[in-house]
């Protein structure tokens, strides 16, 4: 007797991805926009029988009149209440198929659209709203670590130093760890991805496919304009995101967090911080070892304790 | 047709479920509570087949009424004061969606102070949103008015939310004997929720509520939600006349009580035009030639049907409910707008009462006419009046007395 496959076994291999690529190009993003490549990723996993409810944010300018990048389908909600959006559409579609209005096979995958800002300011009651009333969605959060579509001032996501326009001398937050707040609601799924490892996220997204329930996922987005660097190093900053530690790979599900990538050795994080605009301050004109210390100390501190 | 006795709060749930509404998105607030209590029993009992879902807050609820609509099924919702402000900003955007539901709003003052009693300053914040907007003076105008506002707000040249407005206490909280609609009859008049083109499907994708970049695209969806709440105007009539028909009564955009030969008139929205009514009866048998004109459409305002029933009227009293603070009452604007452009037209006299349900008494109507009689003889409009009394100035130095010798209590404890 064999165990049935687990969905995510699709994606053994790299040439297992998708190879046709279902959203459309010519999008209002920013070139090397970490959020894009999430949500590129995302969407040929999912397909295109999803409607994306999507709140303020940088993702709001997908779909601008008369254009739109999705074959599926998109409401802009507002910046507060994606998740009630969802709900509303999800109910909806219940409904019509509960009275015979509509058929299974016009049905949807309700996914939330969000931001850090959103996500973890003003639309976490109504994402801990749906999420305690089960509700059947996904939420794709994607993280560029502060409000990026207003010039990246700060958010609650914006991690502990980094300048902004709000905070030119660094941030004094500490990044909420939304992981932890939302898997505190013991939802069906949570997990962790960074578009620099796509067959982790493609696995992830695989799997909260194939499950019921409020699903969420935090996708890593380097932001060229906001963190300032080039363009072309989304991709590397990424990995030297996870391979620092700074952006572990993660799922939960039924009370036990998983990470599905532990990185070893680690690289310092220097080298990930010193890519970056952002944290320049803390190598010029001097180097402030004690601020990057702290860092290197806080991302020690959490994997000593993830074991 | 079964006659009984309801509140307004009851009359509301009545109208939600005649109209056969497929989704009830909800939130607690008083004095609106026992909208959704009343549903969500009859949800469980199965004696209304839609469903309720409880938000977490008025603006996801609305945010949610708008999704679900913009999903195509019938959709009612209700709130109050503070929780029409909170999810106010989602209703200008579902308004934008063309978006069509009923929400009933239960009238109730908006902090601060605080408070829990009856004007409309709540509503009238909404007053620009696209929502079309029916007001209410009794509970039978409740449930028929639930019933022609999903007509208006489902029809193809129309598609905006409409919010029924029902003052709190005086209409939510009081049972008046109402003639409710059979089932059947109601579904006939309302007809299935047709959502068109506007509906999510996996084989018809769409985008809706997009962004626009620039003011021409902007102002283009911008005058089509103007077009459509002023297409509503006609479709009322419309609406008016098959209601009227099935069920015999009729509904005018604005209510003419005994103006057919009045020089003068009170105008007002509401269940306190019932006191105004009461005050024509009263001034008539004096000999005043005074009538009362209730507008029950506030959006779209119905200008035209206003004006003809004032303009040959030598004075009127436009007493608001509400107070746009440093401006006065807004209707009395509103109605001055309405009667510009005529030829002949008659003094407006502006008046604020009823705020936070503080009543306007029979002695404060006689005033008014009097002050109106007043002003016709001299040719010209009394300054506008905060109505108020000398005992209820009393009362509140009283209470600030109290309040006075707690303090000094407090100070010189140990």
């Amino acid at each position: 007797m064999t165990m049935p496959a687990a969905p995510e076994a699709r994606f053994a291999r790299m040439k297992d991805l998708p190879s046709t690529h279902l959203l459309g190009a010519g999008t209002a993003m920013c070139g090397g926009c970490g959020g894009l490549m999430a949500v590129k990723q995302v969407y040929d996993v999912l397909g295109p029988n999803t409607v994306f409810v999507n709140a303020a944010g940088c993702m709001t300018l997908l779909s601008t009149y008369p254009f739109t990048p999705f074959r599926g389908s998109w409401l802009y909600t507002a910046m507060a209440s994606a998740p009630a959006g969802a709900q509303g559409v999800r109910d909806a579609l219940d409904i019509l198929r509960a009275s015979g209005r509509m058929k299974a096979d016009e049905d949807m995958q309700v996914v939330v659209l969000a931001g850090d800002g959103s996500s973890n300011g003003m639309g976490l009651s109504a994402t801990s709203g749906a999420i305690d009333r089960a509700l059947d969605f996904i939420y794709l959060c994607y993280d560029n670590e502060g409000y990026g579509n207003t010039g990246q001032q700060s958010s609650a996501a914006t991690p502990h130093g980094a300048a902004t326009p709000t905070e030119t001398g660094g941030a004094r937050g500490r990044k909420k760890d939304l992981f932890a707040i939302w898997a505190a609601h013991d939802p069906a799924y949570v997990a962790t991805v960074s578009p620099s490892e796509p067959l982790d996220l493609a696995r992830k997204i695989e799997k909260a496919r194939s499950m019921k329930g409020p699903r969420l996922v935090i996708a890593f987005a380097p932001c060229p304009t906001g963190w300032t660097y080039d363009p072309e190093r989304s991709v590397e900053i990424g990995h030297l995101a996870v391979k620092s530690g700074l952006w572990p790979l993660k799922e939960y599900e039924g009370g036990r967090t998983v990470h599905t990538l532990k990185p070893h050795p680690r690289v310092p994080v220097e080298e990930y911080l010193r890519l970056q605009g952002r944290y320049r301050h803390l190598f010029e004109p001097a180097r402030d070892e004690a601020a990057i210390a702290e860092i290197q100390a806080g991302v020690d501190a959490y994997w000593a304790k993830a074991g | 047709m079964t006659r009984t006795l309801l509140t307004g709060n009851a009359a509301a749930a009545w109208g939600a479920r005649l109209a056969a509404a497929d989704y009830v998105p909800a939130f607690p607030i008083t004095p609106q509570t026992e909208i959704i209590e009343t549903i969500s029993a009859w949800a469980r009992s199965g004696d209304m087949p839609g469903r309720i879902t409880m938000f977490e807050s008025e603006h996801s609820m609305l945010t949610a009424a708008g999704a679900a609509a913009a999903t195509g099924v019938r959709v009612f919702t209700a709130t109050s004061s503070q929780g029409l402000l909170y999810g106010l900003e989602m209703l200008y955007a579902c308004a934008g969606w063309r978006a069509p539901f009923v929400l009933v709003n239960v009238s109730r003052g908006l902090a601060a102070p605080i408070t829990l009693e009856a004007d409309h300053n709540d509503v009238l914040a909404a007053r620009d949103s696209g929502a079309l907007q029916i007001h209410c003076a009794s509970c039978q105008e409740v449930v028929d008015s639930v019933l022609m506002a999903y007509r208006l707000a489902e029809h193809p040249a129309v598609r905006l939310p409409a919010i029924v407005n029902v003052d709190g206490f005086q209409l939510s909280f009081t049972r008046e004997p109402v003639d409710l609609p059979d089932a059947r009859a109601a579904a006939d008049f309302v007809g299935p929720f047709a959502p068109g083109a506007l509906k999510f499907r996996a084989s018809t994708p769409i985008s809706q509520a997009v962004a626009v970049l620039g003011g021409s695209a902007y102002s283009y969806f911008r005058y089509e939600m103007q077009r459509a709440a002023e297409a509503a105007l006609a479709a009322h009539e419309t609406v008016a006349e098959d209601f009227a028909r099935r069920f015999g009564r009729r509904y005018a955009a604005a209510e003419a009580y005994r103006m057919d030969d009045a020089e003068y008139a009170f105008l007002m929205i509401g269940s306190f035009a019932t006191k105004a009514r009461d005050a024509v009866d009263r001034l008539r048998r004096q000999g005043r030639r005074i009538g009362l004109v209730r507008p029950r459409l506030v959006r779209p305002f119905p200008a035209a049907h206003i004006a003809a029933l004032l303009w040959k009227t030598k004075a009127v009293a436009v007493v608001d409910q509400n107070l746009s603070l440093g401006a006065g009452g807004i209707l009395a604007g509103e109605v001055a707008s309405a009667l510009y452009g005529a030829s002949t037209r008659p003094l407006i006299a502006s008046y604020v009462g009823g705020l936070g349900g503080r009543d306007i008494g029979a002695d404060e109507f006689d005033a008014i006419a009097a002050e109106l009689q007043d002003a016709a003889a001299r040719g010209q409009a009394p300054k506008p009046r905060l109505l108020f009394t000398a005992d209820e100035l009393r009362e509140v130095r009283k209470m600030q007395a109290v309040a006075a010798v707690e303090r000094h209590e407090l100070e010189a404890a140990p």
